[in-house]
């Protein structure tokens, strides 16, 4: 529905290909996109407005640097400008030198405040430390029994009393019962409120002042529109506001309100959330909230991730292969099984840049689970010489993998063809290779 | 309280912010030129109109201005509430068939307030005298039966479920089975929240209403998203991909007296052309209303704003 800003940037600038300099009309043109662009992401008017001003100064009578054509010299300015904004570095979670850090967990009804609480609590685990967990939301129908089936489910002690409707007397139970237990993270989950119901505050304000948190953190649903700076001023002004976490990033909003935030409340994001099971939280980056933002993709974290989960030698086994044309099924089911470690297609698909032209649900993980019960149903003689695969084998397969005849042709044409491919290349000129390269990168915003 | 008061009390916030925006602009002569007609089009996307349909919005002022050279506010500001409630379209009314089942199968994102709009549902119909069935299909989130318990206790419903991580379309089944023979006159689907642009989920909600499709084939099945009124431009995709994977019958807008102008119900609703039915105003259990686009427009442009009365 949104074409990126790199690619109406880019239909910009294929005009302008050849000028020195970026000229006063060119550059109003590409501020009307950036503007236009941000509005769309949910990027705070006001801030919007600022932001194009500053851009604008910058960009003006700028050199364009040899290597970027002027569009994406703009591009660059407007992606470091961001950059500055949202914090040029990973904001980390407070420590109390006491060794009892607290930490109160706030925000808009379904804003994710349980979930997050929960996703909080495992990352502080698995990082070593003993979290606690409270909820203190007497509102919610079985609010109280959502943390407690998470917080039973990562292994994390949880105090819950549904039936005491005092919010501060439970917060307190809570943490004498966390002190006792040697806990060192006591994580306070709270109702969901509105910053216009005066009442609702005024219980959290209570609650806050029992507590005395170390790191009070605004959670933030990355779909949120306009409002999000007056929600998050309110919260600083009536409670205070030490950062916040942004969830729902698995999603597809652009999640502007990350850069109105930050810039009014000049508060950083700490965490993200960005899946539906509980391991999916993860520390913000602020140079890959400025590429989703702007509708870049997110392949900084597409290459982390590749990083952390493919196995090196693996993948250097298969290149190998590969190259001495020695690829065989079990190497593929190899490639199959790494996309699986790395959260499916549809996730490294979402991460590509100019993939929010390729639709992701058109990208079927369940293909990938069938190809590999295929493989596995073969035997290691057929694995190394799919050759033998003739009728009756393939119809056993396809009986031993719970898939068709069909599934297993198809996914057998499919290796021919990337032998055949592998086969070509290697017949390649080096000229020819960079040519094929230029053809994959062509989508590459930089 | 009447209904049409609550509703406009709910929007209260709404009218304060638009009041003050409008004032600014007006006050100085009552008249209209290009660069106020620029701050009232930022005006309705700071509310979040958006861009594309804020600019629509404005253009058809400006080409009336042009047709009948009356550039007056008050002339302005008709026009505009006009333009807007032509946004929104036909005024629209969710009635139960006395003589069907009827089916309610409620669709959205992660926390926009499903589970609490079933059971306000719930409430309504029973106070209407209907025979209520709820059917808990959010099997995902931890304790979402027990929420849904609770509320279908406050509303005298029964309650269908089964156990967390169960199939949801066999909890729909089953529902539609019970409704049946408990002769009910309405049945309403709590669903999880799902992201849109998650494929498996997605598939997993068509299932579900294809299974309501063919075991209420007599029944009147109604499937409405429910948006959360402080969203943003998302909730077009929302929209459009809830549309794609089950075939939308109307919107309900949720937490519309709260912290948003929830301008974007307006979007929503023009892009979408669907009606909206229901708006939830409140966090007690009559808060949710018939959604009434004059009063959520007289909300947006207050009729104090202007010189002459109506």
């Amino acid at each position: 529905m949104f074409s990126s800003l790199s690619d109406k940037l880019s239909n910009i600038t294929r005009k302008m290909r050849g000028q020195g300099r970026i000229s006063e009309a060119d550059l109003k043109e590409i501020m009307r996109e950036i503007r236009l662009a941000l509005l769309e992401a949910d990027v705070n008017y006001q801030v919007v407005k600022d932001f194009t001003k500053e851009i604008s100064s910058k960009a003006k009578g700028a050199e364009v640097m040899q290597s970027l054509t002027p569009g994406n010299q703009v591009v660059k300015i407007v992606r470091d400008e961001l950059i500055e904004i949202l914090g040029s570095e990973q904001e980390k979670l407070a420590v109390d030198p006491s060794g009892f850090t607290k930490i109160i967990i706030y925000g808009l009804q379904g804003a994710g405040k349980t979930t997050t609480s929960a996703k909080l609590a495992k990352y502080l685990k698995d990082k070593g430390k003993k979290p606690f967990l409270v909820s203190v939301d007497v509102h919610r129908p079985a609010a109280q029994e959502q943390l407690k089936v998470l917080a039973d489910s990562i292994g994390v002690p949880v105090y819950i009393e549904p039936d005491n409707p005092s919010a501060v007397d439970i917060v307190r139970k809570a943490e004498e019962m966390a002190r006792y237990l040697l806990c060192d993270t006591f994580i306070v989950d709270t109702a969901g409120r509105m910053t216009i119901d005066e009442e609702m505050m005024n219980e959290l304000a209570e609650v806050n002042a029992a507590v005395q948190p170390h790191e009070r953190l605004l959670v933030v649903d990355a779909m949120i529109g306009q409002e999000a700076v007056n929600v998050a001023l309110e919260f600083d002004k009536k409670i205070g506001l030490d950062g916040f976490i942004m969830t729902k990033l698995d999603g597809d909003a652009r999640g502007g309100a990350a850069l109105s935030i930050r810039k009014i409340t000049g508060k950083p994001i700490k965490m993200i959330g960005i899946g539906e099971k509980i391991e999916d939280f993860d520390a913000f980056y602020p140079d890959r909230m400025a590429s989703r933002i702007l509708g870049m993709g997110d392949v900084l974290s597409l290459i982390e991730k590749a990083e952390q989960q493919l196995d090196e030698e693996l993948a250097q086994k298969s290149y190998e292969r590969m190259r001495k044309n020695q690829f065989t099924l079990d190497d593929l089911l190899d490639q199959f099984l790494q996309i699986g470690k790395m959260g499916g297609m549809e996730k490294i698909m979402t991460m590509l840049p100019g993939s929010n032209r390729v639709d992701p649900s058109m990208v079927d993980d369940s293909m990938i689970d069938k190809n590999i019960a295929i493989i596995r149903s073969m035997t290691s003689r057929e694995r190394h010489s799919y050759k033998l695969l003739n009728a009756s084998r393939r119809k056993r397969i396809a009986a031993g993998s719970g898939t068709s005849v069909q599934e297993v042709n198809q996914l057998i044409r499919q290796f021919e063809q990337m032998q055949q491919m592998m086969k070509q290349m290697k017949g390649m000129s080096k000229g020819q290779k960079r040519k094929l390269g230029r053809m994959f990168g062509q989508n590459l915003p930089f | 309280m009447a209904i049409f008061d609550k509703f406009k009390n709910g929007l209260e916030k709404t009218r304060d912010f638009f009041s003050q925006g409008f004032t600014k602009i007006t006050a100085q002569f009552g008249h209209f030129d290009e660069e106020m007609l620029d701050d009232l089009e930022m005006l309705l996307v700071q509310a979040d109109v958006g861009m594309e349909t804020a600019g629509g919005l404005i253009d058809h002022i400006k080409a009336e201005i042009k047709k009948t050279g009356d550039d007056k506010s008050d002339t302005v500001l008709r026009n505009l509430k006009t333009a807007m409630l032509d946004a929104i379209g036909k005024p629209a009314r969710y009635e139960l068939d006395p003589d069907k089942l009827n089916v309610i199968l409620l669709v959205g994102v992660n926390g926009t307030g499903k589970t609490t709009t079933a059971g306000k549902l719930a409430w309504r119909f029973h106070n209407q005298g209907e025979k209520v069935v709820i059917a808990a299909a959010d099997t995902f989130r931890a304790a979402a039966i027990e929420q849904l318990e609770v509320w279908a206790d406050r509303a005298d419903a029964d309650l269908v479920k089964s156990e967390q991580g169960s199939d949801p379309a066999s909890v729909v089944y089953n529902a539609i089975q019970a409704a049946k023979s408990r002769q009910a006159s309405c049945l309403i689907v709590d669903t999880a929240g799902r992201l849109h642009n998650k494929k498996n989920l997605m598939d997993e909600l068509a299932k579900i209403r294809r299974i309501v499709n063919r075991e209420a084939e007599s029944a009147v099945v109604t499937c409405l998203l429910v948006i959360d009124a402080t969203t943003g431009q998302n909730a077009l995709m929302q929209a459009h991909a809830f549309n794609e994977a089950t075939d939308l019958d109307g919107l309900i807008i949720t937490k519309l007296d709260g912290n948003a102008k929830g301008g974007i119900a307006l979007t929503v609703a023009q892009q979408s052309s669907l009606p909206i039915y229901f708006a939830g105003l409140g966090e007690q259990v009559d808060d949710l209303q018939d959604f009434d686009a004059t009063a959520y427009v007289d909300s947006l442009i207050p009729e104090h704003l202007f010189h002459e009365k109506k």
